[in-house]
């Protein structure tokens, strides 16, 4: 008998050799890849120009997964290693795909200076609220009283609204969706890269497998269920005033504006000095 | 800001940060990273007025650790890279150090050592950081360190660490000290023509067939550059040839690691500097380096003035040990005389191997380096 092997139709995107992935049944992280790999499709991005950064954590497998150059950093310092990558090539797009707690604990201070720079890296979050890979820790994001292994009794620590930290620090380009919004997080992962500067999605994602199963949602289906009730699009609103709260979790983009990047702006410098140079030389 | 976008060829009176900045872009060093610190900064500072002449990057980063993850990025995207510090954020930059040596990036880390630990003495000359250097991050591997005993070989020793660092695929470190990094002495630069640079090797096989850490005869892999096309991992997790993390297999994590060693110990001939004189007859070996190199070599003048017969032997590459020199030196030799700024950290390497040569420690911390007087008593004492 015939049988015909018909290729994934993204499956250029990714490295098969990889395969199977590490992630658990239910996690939001195959989904922020998915997403990924469909904006890199309807962009008909160029590949060979495309370099994919993460740190450590479940969701910083994805750069080892994309079929594009990568890099899996130490723990907290993609930010920083992508900031000399695209110093020193800007004609690179270098997108940052890594977790909540790489990204914004260990690692928090990159991410505000890189803001700040405003220099044109792409940073996609998946926040799922807790440090799935080493065995579900509270971190940063996660929110209070929330249990995780560390926060046995409940967590006292208020949480990272990250939408508005981003904001606040300088970034050109914020939003935040849910797994639960494909679509419009393929849409924005487009937008975002796209756009000249520092830019930023949180992508709020499910960990059944860790985090949900200690706060009475045991599947990703459940955790899907809350982000379906909780979850209001409410694009350009206040992101101070976008905390996530069990009620409540404001989607959409927050800030889209129009900022010199931090690469240009030195690049810029370089060739008026290199021209100075040259009129001495001449 | 004045534009020269040319080499200082020709002789100069400069500080020792100063010369190690031109050293860095007399090798080709086209990206620089780092956060101030004494007595580093002047090197972060130069390198701030002159990378742009060449086209070249400077960032100040938001500490150190971002400046060495920086580094790493500039040199996957194809440029020669460095940072510069000293003992604190020497310590910061430790895992990502490792970091380099796990994914063979070729950068240089400058430490201009002070007085330590912790904040220590920041204006003060130290020899503390020398078993970090080697020992520093997690983990087996070997790496590569110079000990500058000079202005001129702050710029001459940088271009050889980039050139190693280009060779084998390591970090390489500059190991200066306070006074080698502030002093003024008289540099000549050479013309670009005679200064000797290499670069990486590149994949000479297309993107499809490229394995990212498949080694050479020289135990060391071609590398490709971010954005020429090859679409290839790098992890600091254990991985094999293709770059892919195989982090439960001990053959993996056994050929890799022992090849990251590998490709230092088997090439040592090739990398090991020393600089000897008098040695051969000596009965009295004094084993230097750096700044205190300086007033050793003058105490063995002094002892071979007044019939004493000293040696000198002065390691130039910190890491990896010149062990066979030190071993043949003290084979003929009574004494051996080791004055360094710290409690006793590359006199274990020289005890090693000396075997069975008495070897005399002359400790000093805190203030200037030992004078020619105190070695010459020491020498005087070891036979
Ligand atoms: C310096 C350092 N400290 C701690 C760790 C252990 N560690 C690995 S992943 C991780 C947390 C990852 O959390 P997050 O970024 O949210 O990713 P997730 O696993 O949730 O996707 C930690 C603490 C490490 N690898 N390195
Ligand atoms: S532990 Fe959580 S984040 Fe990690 S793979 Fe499993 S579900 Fe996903
Ligand atoms: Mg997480």
């Amino acid at each position: 008998m015939v049988q015909e092997i018909v290729a994934h139709p993204l499956s250029k995107y990714l490295r098969e050799e990889m395969m199977p992935h590490i992630w658990c049944a239910g996690c939001g992280n195959g989904i922020v890849l998915n997403c990924f790999v469909h904006a890199l499709d309807e962009l008909k991005a160029d590949l060979d120009k495309l370099v994919v950064v993460s740190g450590i954590g479940c969701i910083g497998r994805t750069a080892g997964y994309t079929n594009t150059a990568s890099f899996h950093t130490t723990h907290g310092r993609s930010i920083a290693f992508a900031t000399g990558v695209k110093l020193a090539n800007p004609e690179l797009d270098v997108v940052i795909v890594s977790g909540d707690g790489d990204l914004f604990a260990i690692g928090g201070n990159h991410f505000i200076h890189a803001a700040r720079r405003n220099i044109g890296i792409k940073v996609i979050c998946a926040n799922n609220f807790n440090y799935g890979m080493t065995g579900g820790q509270l971190g940063p994001t996660t929110p209070l009283e929330a249990l995780t292994t560390t926060s046995p009794y409940g967590n006292s620590e208020h949480p990272f609204n990250l939408v508005h930290l981003a904001a606040a620090a300088g970034a050109s380009y914020v939003a935040r969706w849910t797994t639960l919004h494909v679509r419009r997080l393929t849409q924005s992962i487009k937008r975002l890269m796209q756009k000249e500067g520092f830019c930023f999605i949180e992508v709020v994602s499910p960990c059944p497998e860790i985090f949900g199963r200690r706060n009475k949602m045991r599947s990703g289906l459940e955790m899907m269920g809350w982000f379906r009730k909780a979850s209001v699009v409410e694009n350009f609103s206040d992101p101070a005033k976008a905390d996530i709260t069990p009620d409540r979790i404001v989607v959409g983009e927050f800030v889209d504006i129009e900022k010199m990047s931090y690469e240009k702006l030195f690049h810029e410098k370089i060739a008026q000095i290199n021209e100075k140079t040259m009129e001495k030389m001449s | 800001m004045s534009a020269k976008r040319s080499l200082l060829t020709g002789a100069h009176f400069l500080n020792g940060d100063f010369a190690c900045a031109e050293g860095a872009i007399a090798a080709g060093c086209r990206f620089f990273a780092g956060y101030p610190i004494t007595p580093a900064t002047e090197i972060a500072e130069h390198l701030s007025e002159r990378m742009p002449e060449f086209g070249g990057i400077y960032i100040q980063m938001e500490d150190e650790i971002a400046s060495m993850a920086a580094i790493i990025g500039a040199s996957y995207a194809g440029l020669k890279s460095m940072t510069a510090t000293s003992g604190p954020g020497f310590s910061l930059m430790q895992e990502n150090i490792g970091l380099a040596v796990m994914t063979e990036t070729p950068c240089v880390v400058v430490d201009i050592m002070r007085g330590g630990p912790s904040t220590g003495q920041p204006t003060l000359p130290g020899q503390q950081d020398v078993m970090q250097a080697k020992w520093g991050s997690h983990g087996d591997y070997e790496i590569i360190a110079l000990a500058p005993c000079s202005v001129q070989e702050m710029f001459s020793l940088t271009v050889e660490a980039f050139n190693l660092s280009e060779i084998y695929r390591v970090p390489v470190l500059l190991l200066g000290d306070e006074i080698v990094a502030h002093m003024y002495e008289k540099v000549v630069i050479p013309p670009p023509d005679k200064l000797r640079i290499v670069n990486r090797k590149k994949p000479h096989v297309p993107s499809k067939d490229y394995q990212p850490f498949m080694p050479e005869e020289d135990f060391v892999p071609p590398m490709a550059t971010f954005g020429e096309g090859y679409r290839f991992h790098a992890t600091g997790l254990t991985h094999d040839e293709h770059g892919y993390p195989k982090t439960q297999s001990s053959e993996v994590q056994t050929r890799l690691v022992r090849r990251l060693c590998d490709k230092i110990r088997k090439n040592v001939d090739k990398i090991v500097k020393v600089e000897e004189i008098l040695t051969e007859d000596a009965d009295v070996i004094v084993v230097s380096y750096g700044i205190v190199a300086r007033s050793a070599l003058s105490a063995v003048r002094k002892a071979r003035a007044v019939g004493i017969k000293a040696g000198f032997l002065r390691p130039i590459t910190l890491w990896p040990f010149p062990e066979k020199h030190v071993a043949k030196a003290a084979a003929q030799a009574k004494a051996i005389v080791v004055p360094e700024m710290n409690c006793g950290q590359l006199v274990r390497e020289v005890e090693r191997a000396a075997k069975n040569t008495p070897v005399a420690f002359l400790s000093k911390l805190g203030e200037d380096p030992h004078t020619p007087a105190e070695i010459f008593e020491a020498i005087r004492r070891g036979i």
